[in-house]
């Protein structure tokens, strides 16, 4: 297998990666761009096209870029990236249980975001999953129809999932938002300054007007025999069981860095670190959309259209684009605030409640180490397949851990695949025509 | 949004044929026969799909002879064989 090489690669085929690769893919031309994406199909987590059709905003900006000739690889996991000596970059990944490389000029990293699942007693039940993760789950056909659901976690990502569910056919029984009723309130007072983000909310609102809607309330245990029945909720006026077929509890987004981190970029606060046209602290990679602190569909989209137009050289344009990133910007940062977690949630944990639920290693026995490499390497918490993205950001809520260093590959896959990477890699990196640069150890 | 309207594909689950839609994932399969969980975690816990976005690997299971396929994020196609975790038979779960 020879691996193409492309003027700019694009991880993530979300909102952000989307809109980067299409303006990249027409500025460069056809075939000098490529779209690398772990799902079946372009779209993301927000627009994760499923069995329906997918919604408008989706469908233009995958026929932008399937006009811009961009290479769209779909169903390839990155698990590994390195430095040429020449500066390009090499991607190492998987696609159906084979090796995949590629070479890349510049990068942009578009890898959205991932839930924050925050563990409590019985939240490893069947029947218990995150809550974008049930909506995913029920766009790939799962079934909703007639089940009871209790929406549970933090943040605007709830009603939209209880709204879909509703529509599904679902009986949602209950949506129950740690942050007070006030702070909501607050942040809907001033909607009218985001015309476009009213009406979806004036939306949500009347389509929610049936549902139970509980605030300062979250999930405390979640109970049954082999699967849920019920959960237990903290609410203003006490304890209240709930019976249900499913939960789906998120407490929000958190960026998703291995990648970034992986490559050398520069993190802080758990968001990556960029300058004004998004380049990152590597040279030639560029990122946007989650992965810079979460930020919603709107300023994804404007990130994919300043990284890919300033990957392709057009600084310019690029630069007309900030003033309206920097509106979604202030949005962004008034919705974190409202959605910001209460201290109390961290006392949902108890001694027995399984943490890191790759390994079954329980709170208890991770709680005495004061760093994530301690607790990873005496009990294995963070060591399994999911590498740390499950239980990462609780052991960050939890215990103030950072997270530890990244290693590849970033996901499992199989010897053989290992094998024909590490080759690949060989050829690929070895410095055979020009002596090694120091921007990649650095 | 989902349908039930679309063409069905015939796979086969720990042995027993069954039908799904195509386009559903396999996970979906799953739910589809009445399972919510397939696999068990080191203690012995039952598991099933969890994040819905291939990053818990929850939902693995053997799909065509490759081990620790998400799931998740495979879709059904005509005579994929899907086994799960030796020990979390479908067959024996709720």
């Amino acid at each position: 297998m020879k691996p193409a090489t492309y003027d700019v690669v694009v991880i993530g085929a979300g909102p952000a990666g989307l809109a980067a690769a299409a303006v990249a893919g027409e500025t460069l031309g056809p075939g000098r761009v490529a779209l690398l994406d772990d799902n079946s199909a372009p779209g993301g987590q927000i627009w994760r096209r499923g069995l329906g059709a997918p919604p408008r905003a989706a469908r233009l900006a995958e026929e932008r870029v399937h006009k811009a000739g961009v290479v769209i690889e779909s169903g390839v996991s990155v698990v590994d990236a390195r430095r040429r000596p020449n500066g390009e970059l090499v991607l190492l990944g998987e696609k159906a249980g084979a090796a995949y490389a590629c070479v890349a000029g510049r990068l942009v990293l578009a890898t959205g975001a991932t839930e924050l699942f925050l563990p409590f007693p019985g939240w490893t039940l069947p029947g218990v999953f995150g809550a974008g993760a049930l909506q995913a789950l029920y766009k790939g056909g799962f079934e909703v129809a007639g089940k009871r659901i209790l929406i549970a976690g933090s943040g605007p990502l709830l009603m939209a999932v209880a709204q879909s569910f509703r529509r599904a056919g679902a009986q949602v029984v209950a949506v129950a938002e740690q942050a007070p009723r006030a702070a909501v309130m607050r942040f809907a007072a001033q909607l009218p300054l985001h015309p476009r983000k009213l009406w979806q909310a004036m939306g949500l609102f009347l389509s929610l007007l049936p549902v139970r809607q509980l605030y300062s309330a979250w999930p405390l245990r979640a109970e049954g025999d082999g699967r849920l029945e019920r959960v237990v909720l903290r609410t203003k006026e006490g304890k209240r069981m709930i019976g249900c077929d499913y939960l789906a509890c998120g407490f929000g987004l958190l960026p998703a860095l291995p990648l970034a981190r992986l490559l050398g970029c520069a993190v802080h606060e758990s968001r990556v670190v960029a300058g004004e046209l998004l380049q990152t602290s590597q040279p030639g990679i560029f990122a946007a959309g989650e992965s810079l602190g979460i930020g919603g569909v709107l300023r994804a989209e404007l990130d994919g259209r300043i990284a890919g137009l300033t990957a392709a050289g057009r600084e310019a344009e690029a630069r007309a684009l900030l003033p309206a990133r920097r509106r979604e910007q202030r949005f962004a940062e008034r919705l974190a605030a409202t959605y910001s977690l209460r201290e109390e949630l961290r006392e949902l944990v108890d001694d027995k409640t399984l943490v890191c639920r790759c390994e079954d290693v329980p709170w208890g026995e991770i709680r005495c180490y004061p760093a994530a490499r301690d607790a990873k390497l005496k009990t294995r918490a963070g060591m399994g397949p999911c590498q740390g993205r499950v239980c990462g950001g609780a052991l960050e809520f939890l215990a103030g851990y950072s997270p530890d260093a990244v290693r590849p590959p970033l996901f499992p896959v199989s010897a053989a695949v290992l094998a024909e990477l590490a080759g690949l890699a060989a050829e690929l990196v070895a410095p055979t025509e020009e002596p090694p640069q120091k921007n990649y150890e650095g | 949004m989902p349908t039930k309207s679309g063409q069905l594909v015939r796979l086969e689950i720990d042995g027993r044929e069954v039908e799904a839609v195509a386009g559903t994932t396999v996970a979906a399969a799953l739910q589809e026969q009445g399972l919510l969980a397939w696999r068990r975690s080191p203690q012995g816990e039952l598991r099933g799909a969890f994040c819905g976005m291939g990053i818990c690997f929850e939902c693995r299971l053997e799909i065509d002879g490759i081990a620790g396929v998400r799931s998740c994020l495979t879709p059904v196609a005509s005579g994929m064989k899907v086994r799960s975790t030796p020990g979390a038979s479908p067959g024996d779960l709720p």
